[in-house]
């Protein structure tokens, strides 16, 4: 998982039939100290996350769990809202 | 699976259910001279690992599953040892 900040929500009218009803927030990766690293992806969200919260997020088959037993086409999904964190 | 260094601890109360309990670690990947690379990893903890301690990190949906022992869990990663020693060949 990493570490990401909500920066937006995207709406897609067409989509696969399977996304139905899901939300797709952008989200920006952070480093351990809470600077941006990498490019914005999309991702599903099961947990309620918002714009300008700060969230972990899932790569890869596991995305689609939350949703199961449909098998939603996802590679990235927010499974959790982040309180907060320290570091050494 | 890679190294990495246990660098934070993270807290989150709305999480997927599979997640309640299980220690939510910051790793950062090292190569095996020590030295950081690539981006820090949130990692579920399934060995007792704690900050600055070198581990060792699964980082695929299924082994991180089932470190946590939970099925249907939406992880990607987790830490599977702590690092006693390391021999290398330059």
């Amino acid at each position: 998982m990493q570490l990401a900040r909500v920066i937006g929500d995207v709406v897609a009218t067409p989509k696969d039939a399977l996304l139905e009803g899901i939300t797709l927030l952008l989200v920006q990766p952070l480093g351990a100290d809470g600077k941006d690293v990498g490019r914005p992806l999309v991702a599903v969200d099961s947990v309620g996350a918002g714009v300008g919260e700060t969230v972990f997020f899932v790569r890869g088959k596991e995305a689609s769990f939350p949703f199961y037993p449909v098998e939603v086409p996802a590679d990235a999904g927010i499974v959790g809202i982040v309180d907060h964190w320290s570091t050494r | 699976m890679i190294l990495g260094r246990v660098v934070g601890q993270v807290v989150a109360t709305r999480k997927r259910p599979q997640f309640e309990g299980a220690k939510l670690l910051l790793v950062q990947p090292e190569t095996p001279q020590g030295e950081a690379v690539g981006a820090t990893l949130l990692t579920v903890d399934s060995v007792g690992a704690g900050v600055n301690e070198r581990v060792l990190v699964v980082l695929e949906g299924r082994a991180a599953g089932e470190a946590l022992g939970k099925k249907g869990a939406p992880v990607d990663a987790a830490i599977v040892g702590i690092v006693d020693q390391l021999e290398y060949e330059e």
